[in-house]
């Protein structure tokens, strides 16, 4: 038995889906289902709460596990645990997914079809990739996400919805259909290496793998990845996805899913193919920084607030990619805290930028200006989030993006520059949206008289601002959960890469 | 040992019992009065009920029971009877209300409907040439019959002279090719044939192999394997849905099962001279069946092309050959017998109130289907995405044993080729999704009725959306279940 001494994580990765049945059942009554599904949401955040209570920060190992049979003749099981790399991505998307269920609940869409309950079941969808062990159970929740994700577009989105739903599964699904032959080549080798057929992660971790097989393994692990995340060029999903979803779900995409991708790739990819890794760095360091660079000039010209957001988002993930690519403790640790305060940023960015919708009705900077004047709370709060984003010290990014550029630094002081330079580019995008919309004098009348920060809007927008302030002040609160994990994680993949290079040495 | 002549006749009571009701519904219904006409559903399915009883009740004690070398009521048999008497009674469920309202001939419909499950039963415990094919144009004379009933509409009958020209090519290549194995073996029996090929070593006499290849083929056409399903869309198409619904499951288990009994137990020992051919077809199959369906404006036909997809990866199991192999594909023909039936009966209920001529099969008159009828759109979903392999569904655990066996079988190739087939088709069962669930655009006719669906239909759905949800989150004891028929099957 676990710590909880009950299925606590069984239930924290099921209540949610359980909620939206019932509000499925609810059916057209929309204000219950509004605010039941929030009751939902915020009772699986406490219940995240008492997780990170019971949660040891001295153990490396999976914690509050669940174990349960399910299709022995396959050797699949049902195993979910977390550890430090899973912990803050579970606090994150139960956070992430209250603040989406309450905006569709409360902010203008909520008259709409309700979509709180299609978030709910996104919301397990993920918790599970976050928390399963068994490679199957991965895979499951993995492509079970799809479903809800596809509909939450394709329902409640903009004009071009279906074509942005579409695109978005079948990007996705073209990464993740390789994944499924690979993980089923994988326990396939290890059944020939022990005799055991098993798709538990950590069982697997003990098998070596030959050279050209773990590249090939890794490259069908890594497709999936980069689509999620997503990695330039595979990006052509994110921007339509990002910009015709209604605000709820383009905060779950930009915040959560796009951390399964950094996600699989320090769970899967670094522990069970170091050599793979250790070949593929420069390559992929390429692919992230260009998109990095790539993400912030395109931003640069958007004239959409959205469409800005969408390709900040590109470029904050490509650092984080290539951090977590490092495949060091810095780098590693650096991506995870990034992570975290990427999903608050841009949740809070997006808000924002649903804030200014709602009043001018239009997402063109060119309609602002000066707002800063008629709105100046909202524009505090923005500046505030603005900053975090780009890395200010004291703020949430900077110790991520610092540890981030230190793991790289340490393997290639080249790429650490240009990854910098990503950075550095970061800001330009970001002061410039804020001097065209915030800045400046009012020019148009109808800007004059806007309704500064409501209360609602306040709600969810100052908890964010605090949470950055906080994380940005004491990184530890972050970086100490995560430690025992990553350092053990990445010593035993140092371990293997020795191993391996013998082997092939020989 | 003392052979015994006497056929025991126990484990064919399944077929004798829908064999002696469809002679009854037939002679009966002559004296029946129109309006108690109703009682022929009735009668029907408390005959296909009783079957499944017997079925079950000797998969308790697995008798083994060989008629003379031509019938064998084995654990395959078994396993694949429960598959087809579940697609007939799906099908019966969604027979009542849509054969009076199309006003097909109830006697007719009802007694063809049990004559051809009773072909089908035979069929799958077929371990002679001669009974295989025998049984196969039992079930298929009644089906060309079946679906060219709807006199009122010439698509159907356009249908039926299709299936019909087509299904005797088909005949006649099986046929055919059965004559050069049977002049190269000299039996009928498989297993004569088997001990015979088992003795031939390396050396493969071309006739034989000729002889086999027709034979794939025949039964290619049946279970719509590309380049022989040609067929397939026109003929669901045109035929009345509920006969559609009942095909489009029960002709391929069958096809299936006689494929199995040939390759895999007939011709094992020739497993390098066929693994190849049903590899490539599988390969074929998936990937044309998926391509096709990304046109379809028909929902019917976008089913048909999907139905031909699915084929092809339970062909990949039989490819991968082996224990696992095997069960994956006898796994996947189980989910898809309720996922493809239920399919087709949503589509009876959302055209139900439609004249003769409209039949509300375009894709368009599914939008905003979730807003009118909810639970339909749940039903209709559940299946498209089981057909599409989305977790936790059946769907998603028959590909995954069926890619399993393939990868352990040493064709990583073909599970590559059938992943990202999942992909492509992923696009067009999600595009109906989204159709159904989005507003209605533009002003496209409402043709969904605003009645009561027939209670009967809801009962059908509600089964198969069980099945398909148990067999995904719970597969376990069915996959027991399927390897032990692998395993009958296998082991002689």
């Amino acid at each position: 038995m676990n710590q909880a001494g009950f299925p606590l994580l069984t239930l924290i990765i099921f209540l949610p889906l359980a909620g939206a049945g019932v509000a499925l059942l609810l059916g057209q009554r929309r204000s219950i289902v509004r605010v039941w599904t929030i009751a939902v949401a915020a009772t699986d955040l406490a219940l995240t709460g008492a997780l990170w209570g019971l949660f040891s920060y001295e153990s490396a190992e999976m914690q509050l596990v669940d174990h349960a049979g399910w299709i022995a003749p396959l050797g699949v099981s049902y195993r979910v645990g977390v550890d430090g790399i899973s912990l803050w991505l579970v606090l994150l998307t139960a956070l992430v997914s209250l603040i989406a269920v309450w905006i569709a609940g409360v902010g203008p869409g909520k008259n709409e079809a309700p979509c709180g309950p299609w978030l709910l079941a996104l919301e397990t969808a993920v918790l599970g990739v976050f928390c399963a062990v068994d490679l199957i159970l991965f895979f499951v929740f993995w492509e079970a996400m799809l479903v809800p994700a596809y509909l939450l577009i394709a329902r409640r989105g903009g004009e071009r919805r279906r074509h942005a739903a579409i695109k978005f599964v079948v990007f996705t699904m073209a990464g993740s259909a390789l994944m499924l032959v690979a993980i089923i080549a994988l326990a396939w080798l290890g059944y020939e290496a022990t005799g055991v057929l098993t798709f538990d992660r950590s069982v697997l971790l003990g098998v070596t793998l030959a050279w050209p097989a773990q590249l090939w393994l890794f490259l069908a692990f890594l497709m999936a990845f980069a689509v999620k995340a997503p990695l330039w060029p595979l990006h052509g999903w994110l921007p339509d996805a990002y910009v015709e979803s209604p605000a709820p779900v383009t905060i779950v995409f930009a915040a959560v899913l796009s951390k399964m991708g950094i996600y699989g790739l320090i769970r899967i990819c670094l522990p069970l193919f170091p050599s793979a890794v250790e070949a593929a760095k420069p390559w992929v360091w390429a692919l992230a920084i260009t998109g990095i660079v790539y993400g912030a000039l395109v931003a640069v010209v958007q004239r959409d607030i959205k469409r800005l957001l969408a390709y900040s988002s590109l470029s904050h993930v490509g650092l984080i990619f290539a951090g977590a690519m490092a495949a060091n403790v810095q780098g590693v640790q650096g991506a995870l805290l990034l992570s975290v305060s990427h999903g608050l940023t841009v949740t809070a960015l997006f808000l924002v930028a649903e804030c200014l919708q709602a009043r001018r009705g239009t997402r063109q900077i060119e309609a602002m200006g000066g707002l800063w004047k008629s709105v100046p709370l909202l524009g505090t709060l923005a500046l505030t989030v603005m900053l975090a984003a780009i890395g200010l010290p004291g703020l949430s990014a900077f110790p991520g993006e610092f540890a981030i550029l230190a793991g790289i630094f340490l393997q290639s002081p080249t790429a650490a520059g240009l990854a910098a330079l990503g950075v550095i580019l970061g800001a330009w995008y970001m002061l410039n949206l804020f001097r065209n919309a915030f800045a400046g004098p009012l020019k148009l009348p109808e800007n004059r008289s806007l309704p500064d920060l409501q209360r609602g809007e306040a709600a969810v927008l100052v908890p964010l601002v605090v949470l950055l302030f906080v994380i940005g002040i004491l990184p530890n609160l972050i970086f100490r959960p995560t430690d025992a994990a990553v350092s053990q994680m990445v010593e035993q993949a140092q371990a293997r890469l020795v191993v391996e290079a013998q082997e092939g040495g020989e | 040992m003392i052979q015994s002549p006497a056929i025991s006749l126990w484990p064919h009571v399944p077929e004798v019992l829908l064999l002696a009701s469809s002679l009854v519904i037939l002679v009966a219904g002559l004296f029946l009065r129109p309006e108690r006409r109703k009682w022929l559903a009735g009668s029907a399915m408390f005959a296909v009920l009783a079957a499944m009883a017997a079925v079950i009740f000797q998969g308790a004690e697995p008798v083994k029971a060989s008629a003379q070398d031509m019938l064998l009521a084995d654990g395959y048999a078994l396993f694949l009877k429960v598959a087809l008497l579940a697609a007939a009674a799906l099908a019966l469920l969604f027979s009542i209300e849509y054969v009076e309202r199309t006003g097909l001939a109830q006697v007719e419909y009802y007694g063809l409907l049990l004559l051809s499950v009773a072909g089908m039963l035979l069929m799958v415990e077929a371990v002679n040439l001669v009974t295989i094919f025998l049984s196969l144009e039992v079930a298929s004379i009644a089906l060309y019959v079946l679906v060219g009933l709807d006199r009122a509409e010439a698509r159907s009958a356009a249908a039926s002279l299709k299936y019909l020209l087509l299904g005797a090519v088909a005949s006649a290549f099986l046929l055919y090719g059965m004559a050069l194995v049977y002049g190269q073996a000299g039996t009928t029996s498989l297993s004569g044939i088997e001990a015979f090929v088992d003795s031939l070593g390396e050396g493969m006499p071309p006739l034989l192999l000729v002889g086999l290849g027709l034979v794939v083929v025949g039964l290619g056409f049946k279970v719509a394997l590309v380049p022989f399903h040609l067929w397939t869309p026109d003929v669901y198409a045109g035929a009345p849905t509920s006969v559609t619904a009942f095909m489009s499951v029960g002709v391929k288990v069958v096809g299936f099962a006689a494929l199995g009994r040939v390759t895999l137990y007939a011709f094992a020992a020739a497993q390098g001279d066929w693994q190849w051919l049903l590899a490539g077809l599988a390969a074929l199959t998936m990937t044309v069946g998926n391509l096709a369906a990304l046109l379809e404006k028909d929902l019917k036909r976008l089913l048909a092309y999907s139905g031909v997809a699915q084929a092809g990866y339970i062909l990949v199991g039989l490819a991968a050959a082996g224990e696992e192999g095997v069960g994956g594909a006898l796994f996947y023909l189980f989910a898809y017998v309720f996922a493809n039936a239920a399919a087709f009966g949503v589509v009876i209920a959302v055209a139900r109130r439609h004249g003769a001529d409209s039949r509300g099969d375009t894709l368009e008159s599914y939008a905003g289907l979730a807003e009118r009828r909810p639970w339909l759109a749940v039903a209709m979903s559940l299946c498209l995405l089981s057909l599409a392999g989305f977790p936790p569904l059946a769907g998603f655990m028959s590909k995954l044993y069926v890619f399993a066996s393939a990868i352990r079988g040493g064709m990583t190739w073909l599970a590559v080729v059938g992943v990202l087939n999942s992909a492509i088709a992923a696009y067009y069962y999600l595009r109906l999704i989204g159709l159904m669930v989005g507003r209605r655009e533009r002003q496209a006719p409402d043709v969904v009725p605003s009645g009561a669906v027939c209670p009967a239909l809801i009962v059908g759905l509600a089964l198969a959306c069980l099945a398909t949800v148990l067999l995904g989150i719970w597969p376990e004891p069915f996959l027991e279940w399927a390897r032990a028929a692998a395993r009958s099957l296998l082991g002689g």
